[in-house]
């Protein structure tokens, strides 16, 4: 029997005491004592060193064209900005509404990536992957097509997993039906560190998902074939001398090989301990293009040595870490898969960016998560960042 | 979570782990073990040095006079990295310079392209197309002007006011040298090369700009260094577009020493134009042996300072002008000045082989008293011909003198004395047998007198000329019998040359009474340089020290703050007693009046003013007139100079050389209507000095010694300018550094 007259009230107290503001957020239950700090403090590491190496490779070239030496460093700390609420928006949105949201991400950034192919499209350093807003503003539609193919993949190969434990032949034909859209508007661009990428994180979230073996395997192995024979023919030659220089980087000296060898130069000039923020005489001297994007971890190889440098490894090896294991700690199949989507996402992005600085990689023009100079990929970044401070939630939720 | 899902998630950590282990090891291994590689690359990425070029030191006479000097010459250069950069690889503007300068755009652009870089035909660059061996960030000397035509100049110096059309064009006044004497002395000043590719490897050169010329011949090849100063280095720091964000180090420029020659260029000039003469006179003259005028297309004319060695004038004939030189020289120029059959660039004073005739005699003489032949007993029969086995060797025009002392001999130039003495002292060393023990008393003697090895003078590529003896011989047989029996075979039986290669493949290896007895008269396989003779001379006259003959009397320092003058060298004592020596001085006295050999040659010749000696030679060569010598001293008591003259093929020493040598003792001491050069043959013992802006004065001018750094003058008045129409300009004001000051 149940006393419905029992008033529902503290007998001490007869009227609650007010919750204060910083007693919510302290609250066990509050999304702020839930959130997973460790990947934040990692993440605002990143970014204020990236900050920090920004500024060192874009002030001397801000100087020498009369322009504010400050001014790559302020647009990143509004990028920042800017990618930190979103962040928090895709962290706190609703994790129904997420599912809900997905088709329509998906479907925006495949509408972004025709308009770059459009006569919207711009083309900025070789590549055709940007549309150029009014009052200075560009959007690279790539960037957020990531985001839409993990987040699709793992609303695909989640939904149906209650009662079986293993993503079905349809499921994975839907989930390479679902990446294929993207992917060929990527390559069209052509982009192909991204287009790397998508497979990349294709065959992550399948792996993890636990599609049948034989779609990964096939899966990898119809990749090494497209890219043995398939590449050569559809690749521009500048693609293909990328490789060629890492394979032999002393080849083409003043061509494809230009960037690759100041690269090293600068990281393995640094030594030990660096020469110092602002001493890098590569840096200062200018000898790298795109050195605030694409081959911003030069500076930090060059000024900062091989301390400040493993420093920031060993820092995207904190988020990844995080992330796997949010990945192993949540509690649907969902957002173990977005977690392992946005892992296998920065894990490859990190490695084949630091690695052709260090002259182990191809120059694919993929920017450093976190670290490099651009709106884009900073939004991108810290969206995904969100969702899995998400999930982390949901996990600890129930 | 299903922990099967888990598991691969573990897989996917696993993977991350080792992408992250990878970075970090490539990153550890690029910054340690290959970091000092790198550092190294990133020095070389952002430094660059600028060299500016050090003035060169001038070259000036024993009066200061200057016989080389830098004056600048207009200079068109092109920078090739900047040119490239131009649209079509800057083939327009290259037209349009190949239009202002004359020469072929395609010549111009293969001229600035680096050697060894892959041309458009598959060859590479190189120095016979023309190519740029210097860094391509250096600006390339496509044309320089080396006199001033008001037209052109007004022309080129349009590149400058139309800088936008030339982008890495440059047309600027540089310093090059000057010959203000033309080709007075040329083959004792040499000239100036650029340097060759594999040159400017060598560590001598490192340190220097890839324009640089370097000395080639004469005293500019043998004291380049010094002349040549310290370039001044600037280290700049760099960034990738090349602009200069920083100064690492900066070496001043410090200009090259003035050289001063003991050339005294007023009988310099005396001497190659009596030289000149009496060549052209020999050639108006009937050769009766030949049927024929003399060819005399050569000669050569040294004096020397007998107490010292240095050399007062060395002229040789023909010169040539190393103004050609100046700019580079063109492939047409150098090659006729390489295949002209008297061979200018060779300089017949130190570089020409020639047997010497008796001029060789007062050798032969103080031999044959240092083998115990008494020198002044009136003992030596001088028949008209003198029997050698089957071979009769004759007197010149077969004169007979009977019995004579050497005095005698000598003025007389008796060889049928001579070959008495060879023939004896042959037979007493062993004949044709004993090569180990004979003594060989007048090859060694010779030797000692200075032939048969270079005399050391400041030249570069002197010859050391051939005494020859029973070892000499045989070691020649061995060396070349083959040629002479090949010869003995194929040639046409019974002809000269097929008789001659007979006997030398049978017989070559012997040293015959024939050999002994040319040798002693200085003909035969005897070959000396005119120079060789001519410190000979300077022995007997200055009591038997044999110098070594130098050009260089000193070096001052730009700002004329130190000076260093480099003593005389003895570099042998003759062997010869002083009693030998004086006798030898006097018979030679005798030659120049009757009855001596060159008594025609010095008719009139107001011995009583200048009393002189000397000894003439006329020696045989096969096919041609004989070579004429005259090795002469004066005056005969504490003789001041020694002159020896030679004219290959033109005659008789007294009959060509003589009278070359009485016009060169006319100009030095202002005889017989000439002007005296030097007069009381006084030559200045100081070094030159040089003023305060920098030009040079006389020897025993009073300067004061300014502390430094004193404007050039805007028109020096004297004529000694070190800088010519361009006074003012950054050598003659720059910071002059004195030694030790660094």
């Amino acid at each position: 029997m149940t006393d419905w007259s029992t008033p529902r009230v503290s007998p001490v107290r007869l009227r609650p005491r007010e919750v204060t503001v910083r007693e919510r957020m302290l609250d066990r239950a509050s999304p702020l004592r839930q959130l997973d700090w460790l990947l934040l403090f990692a993440v605002a590491a990143l970014v204020s060193v990236g900050g920090l190496l920004i500024w060192s490779a874009t002030r001397q070239r801000e100087l020498a064209l009369g322009g504010d030496p400050h001014a790559f460093l302020k647009k990143h700390i509004l990028n920042a900005t800017i990618g930190l609420i979103l962040g928090t928006a895709a962290a706190l949105i609703d994790y129904r509404a997420l599912r809900a949201y997905a088709p329509v991400v998906y479907i925006a950034s495949c509408l972004g990536l025709i308009a770059v192919l459009s006569p919207l499209g711009s083309t900025i350093n070789g590549a055709h992957s940007w549309i150029v807003l009014p009052a200075g503003f560009q959007i690279q539609p790539s960037e957020f097509a990531k985001l839409a193919i993990v987040v699709g993949m793992a609303m695909l190969l989640g939904e149906k997993r209650d009662g079986e434990s293993r993503p079905r032949d349809s499921d994975v034909l839907a989930v390479l039906g679902l990446c294929l859209v993207p992917m060929a508007l990527v390559m069209l661009q052509p982009d192909l560190g991204t287009t790397m990428v998508f497979i990349f994180v294709i065959l992550g979230v399948l792996s993890v998902a636990g599609a049948p073996a034989r779609w990964v395997v096939g899966l990898l192995v119809a990749g090494v074939i497209a890219g043995a024979f398939v590449a050569p023919h559809i690749l521009k030659s500048y693609q293909l001398d990328r490789f060629r220089v890492v394979a032999n980087p002393a080849a083409q000296l003043g061509g494809a090989g230009y960037n690759v060898h100041q690269a090293l130069i600068a990281n393995g000039s640094g030594g030990l301990f660096g020469k110092g923020l602002f001493h890098g005489t590569q840096t200062q001297g200018r000898f790298i293009p795109e050195q605030q994007t694409d081959f911003i971890f030069t500076v930090a190889g060059e000024e900062l040595g091989l301390i400040g440098a493993s420093l920031i490894i060993v820092l995207l090896g904190i988020v990844l870490w995080r992330g796997l294991r949010i990945a192993s700690q949540a509690t649907d199949t969902f957002g173990q898969l977005v977690a392992a989507g946005v892992v296998s996402w920065f894990a490859f992005q990190s490695f084949v960016n630091i690695g052709m600085t260090l002259g182990i990689m191809p120059v694919t023009g993929l920017p450093l998560p976190f670290l490099s100079y651009g709106g884009s990929s900073m939004f991108a970044n810290l969206i995904a960042i969100g969702l899995l401070q998400n999930v982390h939630l949901r996990s600890r939720e129930i | 979570m299903s922990d099967s899902s888990r598991l691969r998630i573990v897989v996917l950590r696993v993977l991350v782990l080792s992408i992250l282990l990878t970075l970090l090891g490539r990153l550890a291994y690029l910054q340690v073990a290959e970091g000092p590689r790198f550092q190294k690359s990133a020095a070389d990425n952002r430094v660059r040095e600028v060299i500016t070029t050090a003035a060169r030191g001038q070259i000036l006479d024993d009066r200061g006079l200057p016989l080389v000097r830098n004056r600048t010459a207009l200079v068109v250069s092109v920078t090739r990295s900047i040119v490239r950069s131009q649209k079509k690889h800057g083939a327009l503007e290259l037209a349009r310079l190949a239009k202002v300068i004359g020469v072929p755009a395609a010549q111009i652009a293969l001229l600035i392209t680096p050697c060894g870089e892959k041309l458009k035909n598959g060859t590479k660059a190189n120095k016979k197309t023309g190519c740029w061996n210097g860094s391509p960030y250096q600006p390339v000397p496509v044309k320089t002007y080396a006199s001033d035509k008001p037209a052109e100049v007004k022309r080129v110096l349009a590149i400058e006011e139309h800088a936008e059309d030339f982008p890495g064009v440059r047309a600027q006044y540089e310093a090059v040298r000057e010959y203000p004497g033309g080709s007075l002395a040329a083959h004792v000043l040499g000239y100036l090369g650029p340097l060759t590719p594999e040159e400017a490897l060598k560590p001598e050169y490192k340190a220097l700009a890839p324009d640089t010329e370097v000395g080639r011949a004469g005293v500019e090849a043998v004291y380049d260094e010094r002349l040549r100063g310290r370039d001044g280095v600037q280290r700049l720091q760099v960034d990738k577009d090349s602009a200069v964000t920083g100064t690492l180090s900066s070496t001043p420029a410090r200009s090259g020493d003035n050289l001063v020659l003991s050339i005294d260029s007023a009988v310099q000039r005396v001497a190659e134009k009596a030289l000149a003469d009496g060549i052209n006179r020999a050639r108006t003259q009937f050769d009766k042996g030949r049927g024929k005028n003399f060819t005399a297309d050569k000669g050569a004319a040294i004096v020397v300072e007998a107490s010292t060695g240095r050399v007062v004038a060395m002229a040789s004939y023909p010169a040539y002008d190393p103004t050609a030189f100046v700019g580079g020289i063109s492939v047409q120029a150098y090659k006729a000045l390489t295949t002209a059959p008297a061979q200018p660039l060779i300089s017949n004073a130190v570089q020409g082989l020639y047997a010497p005739g008796s001029t060789f005699k007062i050798v032969s003489t103080a031999s044959a008293v240092a083998a115990g032949y008494p020198l002044s007993a009136r003992v030596y029969p001088c028949p008209p011909q003198f029997k050698i086995g089957t071979s009769i060797k004759r007197n010149f025009e077969g004169e007979s003198y009977g019995t004579l002392d050497f005095r005698e001999t000598l003025i007389r130039s008796c060889d049928t004395v001579y070959y008495r003495l060879a023939v004896d002292q042959w037979s007493r060393d062993g004949a044709t047998q004993n090569l180990k023990t004979a003594k060989e008393v007048f090859a060694r003697q010779a030797r000692q007198w200075g032939f048969g090895k270079q005399t050391g003078i400041d030249l570069p590529d002197e010859r050391s000329g051939i005494i020859t003896d029973r070892t000499s011989t045989y070691a020649n047989w061995v060396k070349n019998k083959g040629e002479y029996c090949k010869g003995a075979r194929t040639r046409t039986k019974g002809t000269f040359r097929q008789l001659f290669d007979q006997e030398k493949c049978t017989d070559g290896y012997r040293y015959n009474a024939g050999d002994a007895a040319n040798f002693i008269i200085g003909q035969g396989d005897v070959l000396v340089t005119p120079l060789q003779l001519t410190m000979a001379f300077a022995a007997v006259v200055n009591g038997g020290t044999l110098y070594k003959p130098q050009l260089a009397k000193g070096f001052l320092s730009a700002d004329g703050r130190t000076e260093s003058v480099l003593r005389p060298v003895k570099a042998a004592q003759v062997p010869a007693t002083q009693a030998v020596l004086d006798y030898i001085k006097s018979a030679l006295a005798g030659v120049v009046s009757p009855p001596g050999t060159a008594q025609g040659a010095f008719q009139g010749f107001p011995l009583s003013a200048l009393p002189i000696g000397g000894k003439t030679g006329t020696a045989d060569v096969d096919g041609v007139a004989p070579t004429s010598w005259f090795a002469s001293f004066a005056p005969v008591d504490n003789s001041r100079f020694v002159t020896v003259v030679m004219v290959p093929e033109g005659g008789t020493g007294g009959t060509t050389a003589a009278p070359i040598v009485r016009k060169i003792w006319d100009g030095i001491y202002g005889l017989e209507g000439a002007k005296a050069q030097l007069a009381g043959g006084v030559l200045p013992t100081a070094l030159p000095v040089v003023r305060a802006d920098g030009t040079i004065a006389p020897p025993g001018t009073k300067v004061p010694r300014l502390p430094r750094l004193v404007p050039a003058t805007a028109s020096p008045s004297s004529g000694t300018s070190a800088l010519g129409p361009f006074s003012g300009l950054p050598w003659a004001i720059e910071p002059r550094r004195t030694r030790g000051s660094s």
